[in-house]
């Protein structure tokens, strides 16, 4: 097997008994980049030559003989939306073209602490507003199991990077969907964590009330490490919950006899693919098959999931994309008559068209007049969406639904019909109201492009989706497979 | 005829006054006045991509301590909500503030008028951050070819107070600022500074024909930062308001704002133009749950407010005058509290402390928290005054004296030999001198002529380079000449 493609763990045994070196791996990972960068296009920024000092370190520490900490040396790369000191932050939008962070997002932090590399920024739609990468600024990034179909979004430079084997792992941002999405559609395993669980300090706001930070991987083992390095309470994050932050590696066990998961049936209705829908019962079967009680149930309020998320969302993000003006920092217009022009025109010449869509329904949803019948609305439905899961999850560990309800489409098939790209995320929609944590993992293909198996589970509860999604794993081989494309550039 | 004949006036104000905290609201940043431009700043208060607020718990206690001393609810339950806008000194184009569930409400505060007290509501308290600070290359923002901002005011903690429209003319006004912040600085809520802005009025007129009980249509003058302007700028609103109504129109529901320069109010915006604040719970901080205990141990910190001190003083004997003097600023009183503890005198030591003492912080140009002579030091020296050791015409120069080098006064009165003269044998020697060079004096007085005595005790007194004991000269006078 290619160095690349092997996870983090395989390559800490490696690294630890010396057979490769930390910048020898780092290097088969800057090679494999630009092997296949002009396909795939995962990457906003490179950061090669910080890469390779930093794996400079971690080799000198081997040679000392001190052991190393799970991510030591581990090359990765982050969604372009999380501030990285000296290192360009773009949110893949014009409007912060040239912005360089004077400061590290707690989880850039936190890695860097764990020692892993940081081989550079990921693409991703632009500010995390969409459901396909296509909505960056600069460009798209190209699904590795057909270059012609979308990554999903917003996070689709970090799902493709982990299935192109340009990171043992990445980091996305998950908003309403999306790592889960993008990780489906890529056929890896991706995490948004219950909101509170990672620090939000230094990733850039779409929507303060739902935004959380979580890890892609080649597999759950990796997921469950990633998270070990950066969860936890942050006293930079107000919303960081303080909890005791278990070791999610505890939770790997081969062994869900007993374990109740419930079958939302709303999740399973209209607008499924029905290949999707097939790949899934057989993925419940094989759960059921491994000793859980699977059993169907309801979430009465899941409908009104899309238009409440659809209010909240932009609203927040009207108000949380309102500092980009041209005054301080990012892009500013050319030509501008006046201190208003100046706004005006910068904001027009600096965001794309879904940026400014969801800025107007936003502004719209929180105007006097009709904050009551919108923005409030929407928090009442948000309330309810959330006692569903609740009285739900009172009975079950584990909820199962599909992660998006089709494969990952084709470049432009969604992209000029705004609603139909929204509802690919009607099925990750849900969790992020509701804040609970969320995994998807692969569970099967559909038309030769992978399907993803969400699991949703308890507040504060991840281990308990890592074990259902690690016990899936061991007895399926669907993570092992690797997109033909993998093995063309080889 | 006066206006106020025709009209009532109806005047509510919201004030807007720092926090004395030593950070903050949001971040770890100074909140020192000053500092050159820009450099009182990080991540978080410039507002860059990806930062997140974390609360100064310092200014919930300071906003609590303030809602007891106006005699405020304290809300259990509290939160932040971000008011949407754009303006160059705003980094993040909202400002964190309370909307809709303030931490303090329904309070009020005591005013003297000619009529008595009135007490005057107080609708809410609610934190807030400042915005930064604009430099125009020109006039304003809209003429300037270029205009500079400086961010170390941002993010400084603000209280907005709300008071009712519940005063009727500019005195009551200013009587209700003054003790709005009297009672603020004697908490240490706030320095209120108001030469460097950190106390600023947004002033609520309207006007409504006498006897009506309907409200008027008011304006609001925006952002005067001192008594006199407050004053000034009402009494311009009112007359200006007064001729519109008295021309038979109505006036316009709009902001206004002060030229200082000119002396007048200029329309900002009408009520059509107002702003859409959009208001909105701020999602990047959690709801604020204040338990009653929190409540308890801020309340046991509160400080005897100016009222309650000035019926103490007037208990001691002082008039209502001079309590109200003495209590004008926590730092005068509690240096009159101190000096008190070692003098007997009251009377005495009140006259001192309002006379001299104070004209002399005023000559200097010092506050009188930095004063260069103790409360003990002049409560010593009034006692000198008062066992007699030296006369209340010495005790001028020796108080000039102690203010320029700040020795005690004993001290001075022994180095300069200032002490009284009460030995009889020594002022009968001078006495019968001037008695002897005054001939002309001393008839006058054997004919009756009383006043002649004190022509012959100020001569008795220049004699003794003021050192006599005066009381004494005038009885020996009398004896000798009797
Ligand atoms: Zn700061």
């Amino acid at each position: 097997m290619e160095l690349t493609a092997k996870s983090a763990a395989e390559l800490h045994t490696l690294l630890e008994s010396r057979e490769i070196s930390a910048v020898e791996l780092t290097k088969a990972f800057i090679e494999r980049i630009n092997a296949i960068e002009d396909k795939v296009k995962a990457f906003m920024t490179l950061t090669e030559e910080s890469a390779l000092m930093q794996a400079a370190e971690v080799d000198a520490k081997l040679s000392r003989g001190d052991k190393l900490r799970p991510l030591e040396g581990i090359p990765m790369a982050l969604k372009d939306n999380m501030c990285t000191e000296g290192v360009r932050t773009t949110c893949s939008s014009k409007i912060l073209e040239n912005f360089v962070p004077p400061y590290n997002a707690t989880v850039a932090e936190l890695l860097r602490q764990a020692g892993a590399v940081m081989l550079g920024k990921l693409n991703m739609d632009e500010f995390a507003m969409g459901s396909s990468t296509e909505n960056s600024a600069f460009h798209v990034t190209r699904n590795p199991w057909d270059l012609e179909r979308v990554t999903g979004g917003s996070s689709g430079g970090s799902a493709a990077a982990v299935v192109a084997d340009q990171a043992v792992f990445t980091l996305g941002s998950d908003t309403g969907g999306s790592i889960r999405q993008p990780a489906a559609f890529c056929g890896v395993v991706g995490m948004k964590p219950t909101y509170g669980a990672v620090s939000r300090y230094g990733l850039i706001a779409f929507a303060s009330s739902l935004d959380q930070i979580g890890p892609f991987t080649k597999d759950v083992r990796d997921n469950a490490l990633v998270m070990n390095a950066i969860a936890g309470h942050d006293p930079k994050d107000s919303t960081s919950v303080p909890y005791d932050k278990p070791d999610y590696t505890k939770f790997l066990l081969n062994d869900i006899k007993g374990l109740k998961i419930g079958i939302p049936r709303e999740y399973f209705g209209q607008g499924i693919d029905t290949e999707v829908d097939k790949v899934l019962r057989q993925a419940l079967a094989t759960l059921g098959s491994l000793g859980a009680e699977v059993e169907e149930c309801s979430m009465p309020h899941t409908e009104y999931a899309m238009p409440a998320y659809y209010l909240i969302a932009p609203a927040e993000a009207s108000s949380n994309l309102a500092r980009y003006d041209g005054v301080r920092y990012g892009y500013r217009t050319e030509d501008s008559e006046d201190i208003i022009s100046m706004f005006k025109k910068t904001r027009a010449e600096g965001f794309g068209s879904e940026v400014k869509r969801r800025i107007m329904l936003g502004t719209y949803a929180l105007s006097a007049g009709y904050y009551d019948a919108y923005y409030l609305k929407a928090q009442k439905a948000r309330t309810l969406i959330k006692q569903d899961f609740d009285r739900v999850l009172e009975k079950f560990d584990v909820l199962v639904a599909p992660t998006a309800p089709t494969v990952a489409f084709k470049f432009g098939e969604k992209s000029t019909d705004p609603l139909a790209m929204y509802l690919s995320d009607v099925c990750t929609v849900p969790l992020n109201l509701a804040g609970l944590p969320g995994i998807t993992l692969p569970a099967g293909f559909a038309g030769g492009m992978p399907v993803g198996l969400q699991l949703m589970g308890k507040p504060f509860d991840e281990g308990t989706l890592y074990r259902v999604a690690y016990t899936f794993e061991q007895n399926t081989d669907f993570h092992k497979a690797k997109p033909a494309f993998s093995g063309e550039v080889a | 005829m006066s206006v106020f004949d025709r009209y009532e006036m109806v005047c509510g104000v919201e004030t807007h006054v720092e926090l004395a905290t030593k950070t903050k609201i949001f971040c770890g940043c100074t909140t020192e006045f000053g500092g050159e431009q820009n450099t009182h700043v990080c991540p978080v208060c410039l507002g860059l991509p990806g930062v997140l607020p974390v609360l100064n718990r310092e200014v919930v206690n300071l906003a609590i301590k303030a809602g007891l001393a106006l005699n405020c609810e304290i809300a259990e339950f509290s939160k932040f909500d971000r008011k949407n806008y754009y303006y160059p000194d705003l980094p993040k184009n909202y400002q964190t503030s309370q909307y809709d569930l303030p931490i303090c409400k329904n309070g009020w505060l005591m005013i003297e008028t000619a009529e008595g007290q009135k007490k005057i509501g107080i609708t809410r308290a609610h934190m807030e951050e400042d915005a930064g600070k604009l430099v125009h290359g020109g006039e304003t923002i809209t003429t300037s070819d270029e205009s500079y901002v400086d961010y170390n005011r941002t993010g400084v903690p603000l209280l907005e107070i709300v008071s009712e429209p519940d005063m009727r003319s500019i005195s009551e006004v200013l009587a209700y600022l003054e003790q709005l912040v009297q009672i603020l600085e004697y908490t240490e809520v706030s320095d209120c500074r108001l030469e460097q802005g950190s106390v600023r009025f947004d002033i609520n007129v309207s006007l409504r024909p006498r006897g009506s009980t309907e409200l008027g249509i008011r304006t609001e003058t925006k952002n005067l930062n001192s008594f006199s302007s407050v004053r000034r700028c009402m009494e311009y609103e009112i007359a200006r308001q007064a001729e519109v109504l008295d021309a038979g129109e109505k006036v316009v529901q709009e902001t206004r704002t002060w030229d200082e320069g000119r002396g007048i109010t200029l329309s900002l915006r009408s009520k059509e133009e107002a702003h859409d604040y959009r208001y909105f719970p701020e999602p990047d901080l959690v709801p604020m749950v204040i338990d009653r205990e929190w409540v308890e141990e801020i309340r046991k910190t509160l400080p005897e407010l100016p009222a309650a001190r000035r019926e103490r003083l007037q208990i001691l004997g002082l008039s209502a005058y001079d309590a109200e003097v003495i209590t004008s600023s926590k730092g005068l009183a509690d240096f009159f509290d101190k000096a008190l503890r070692q003098c007997e005198d009251a009377k005495s030591l009140t006259n001192w402390v309002m006379g001299d003492f104070t004209r002399l912080l005023k000559a200097n140009e010092v506050s009188v928290v930095d004063s260069p002579i103790s409360p003990e030091q002049v409560a010593e020296m009034v006692n000198l005054i008062e066992k007699g050791t030296i006369s209340g015409k010495i005790a001028k120069s020796v108080i000039e004296e102690m203010f320029a080098t700040g020795k005690d006064a004993s001290v001075i009165v022994k180095e300069k030999g200032l002490a009284q003269i009460s030995d009889e044998s020594a002022l009968i020697k001078i006495i019968d001198e001037v008695i002897a060079a005054n001939p002309a004096s001393v008839e006058d007085y054997r004919a009756g002529k009383e006043r002649a005595i004190g022509f012959l005790v100020g001569q008795v007194m220049k004699a003794s380079k003021g050192q006599a004991n005066p009381g004494l000269v005038n009885k020996l006078l009398k004896e000798r000449l009797g």
